[in-house]
């Protein structure tokens, strides 16, 4: 019963959001580092990839595990944004200004949060089944892996797709430095002493993610990375 | 000096409301904003009108009577004051100051600039009791409390149940008020030993109001005429998840007593 209350409340929903940012955060961070391998020889980001998909038990624990995160956030998500929709049923003479001091991110972390999760869906279409650009997708290096080097450079050189992912990532690293700051704070794993600090953690890692994940395509699509297929 | 005031005006919940416009001229800029409102008020009730009705008791901003929005903010654009410490030295010569009650479901509108705030009562009465010795006066320090947990407590215990912080968030979330009544008495020595058991029965009271979660925006502390640091709001999260992990406190029979 306790614990019912508890996932009810809007604390305990609260403390679903954050631990479940927490993984995807986790998660984002490794992404970001297995994707700069685009910045060496291809045999790397091949083999890196080959690697993950050997890992059969792993690869699918993994995506179920992450599958769970997402549906999680966005469940407490929508309780709690259908929660605050309703605790304000005649709003202001200007809406905007009555939000004294809270952050653009603060304000917006759904809009944000539905696009990231438009890119993610498209993201996984594009690279994991394959279906935005299939000519790229069934391709093999000279060893017989998957050819993950020249589909994600062939890919990116398309300014429009190249462009969609760095607006998302950029979207990505927003919605992340309203949340990086807030999810220590739901916890309560926070105290004056920690406030600036945490808040200093979410504004760098943000800007670390925007920038590790936007490289990619800026690098391929300016041709810094132009190897010859 | 000289001002419009738009005040939203509502005969009662459920009849329709609309902002009205009273130009004023001859303001000092030494008077507070409710010495404004009063004479509004008192050119309605000489023209025959009714008089905008507001909340207003100490008018030294202690009480946490006087509730409205000025110009989008809670309590106006000073920062750490009630209405009516804000003085028209803070606003420009000609300016229009527009004025609106508190908007919240859990705060429901009474009559024009008056919400019911009751709901911050039902939460105190959640809160119970705090054991307390009687007797003697007890001898000043017999109880050993730190520093650091005496000025915190002290800094919760500002709070004077106004409702900015509902007013301002843009969820409409009490988080701040509640953090602080539990957090100045979680402090304490005297408020320890029913420290678990209150915050559960507040947080519980406090979702049936309707008000809205917390996604930490910060509008409260910014216009908490007290400044109480947002950060008393994660101190109130940990604290109710320690008192979910330890379970509803249950008298047992068999305890001595």
């Amino acid at each position: 019963m306790l614990l019912l209350n508890f996932f009810r409340s809007s604390i305990g929903l609260k403390i679903i959001m954050a631990l479940t940012g927490l993984a995807l955060f986790g998660f984002t961070v490794g992404h970001m580092v297995g994707n700069l391998q685009i910045f060496l020889p291809k045999e790397h980001i091949n083999a890196y990839a080959a690697f993950l998909q050997s890992q059969k038990e792993l690869l699918w624990g993994v995506r179920i595990g992450l599958l769970v995160m997402v549906v999680l956030h966005i469940w407490a998500a929508i309780k709690l944004t259908a929660m605050n929709a309703a605790a304000r049923p005649v709003g202001y003479n200007d809406p905007g200004k009555s939000a004294t001091k809270a952050t653009l991110a603060s304000r917006t972390m759904i809009v944000s949060g539905v696009i990231v999760l438009i890119f993610i869906i498209f993201h996984i279409l594009h690279f994991t089944v394959g279906s935005v650009q299939p000519q790229f997708y069934g391709l093999h290096d000279e060893a017989g892996r998957h050819d993950v080097y020249r589909m994600v450079i062939e890919g990116f050189r398309n300014p429009f797709i190249s462009g969609f992912y760095v607006i998302s990532v950029v979207l990505l690293g927003f919605h992340l430095s309203h949340g990086l700051s807030s999810m220590f704070r739901s916890v309560g794993l926070t105290s004056p002493a920690w406030r600036k600090p945490q808040e200093l953690f979410a504004a760098a890692f943000s800007g670390i993610i925007v920038v590790g994940m936007a490289i990619v395509p800026i690098a391929i699509v300016i041709r810094l990375i132009n190897p010859t297929f | 000096m000289k001002i419009t005031l738009r005040i939203w005006r509502q005969k009662n919940a459920s009849a329709p409301g609309g902002f009205d416009e009273f130009p004023m001229d001859h303001i000092s800029e030494d008077m507070s904003f409710l010495e404004v409102l009063d004479q509004v008020n008192e050119k309605l009730i000489t023209d025959g009108k009714e008089p905008v009705a507001f909340d207003h008791d100490c008018r030294e901003g202690i009480c946490g009577t006087c509730s409205m929005m000025i110009d989008g903010t809670a309590h106006g654009p000073d920062k750490g004051v009630t209405a009516c410490q804000t003085h028209m030295r803070t606003f420009a010569d000609n300016s229009i100051i527009t004025v609106e009650p508190w908007r919240a479901k859990a705060f429901p509108l009474i009559k024009d600039l008056v919400v019911d705030r009751s709901a911050f009562d039902r939460i105190i009465q959640a809160g119970g009791f705090v054991s307390v010795n009687t007797g003697g006066t007890p001898d000043a320090n017999a109880i050993p409390i730190s520093k650091v947990d005496a000025d915190a407590a002290m800094d919760a215990a500002a709070c004077i149940g106004c409702g900015a912080c509902v007013a301002a968030c843009k969820n409409g979330s009490p988080m701040l008020f509640v953090s602080a009544k539990v957090g100045q008495l979680a402090r304490l020595p005297q408020g320890k030993t029913e420290r678990y058991a209150r915050v559960l029965n507040m947080v519980e009271a406090m979702e049936k109001e309707g008000f809205g979660s917390c996604t930490n925006t910060n509008s409260c502390e910014a216009v908490c005429p007290k400044e109480i640091s947002a950060s008393f709001i994660g101190a109130l999260n940990r604290e109710y998840f320690i008192a979910t992990l330890k379970g509803k406190p249950v008298e047992s029979a068999a305890g001595g007593g």
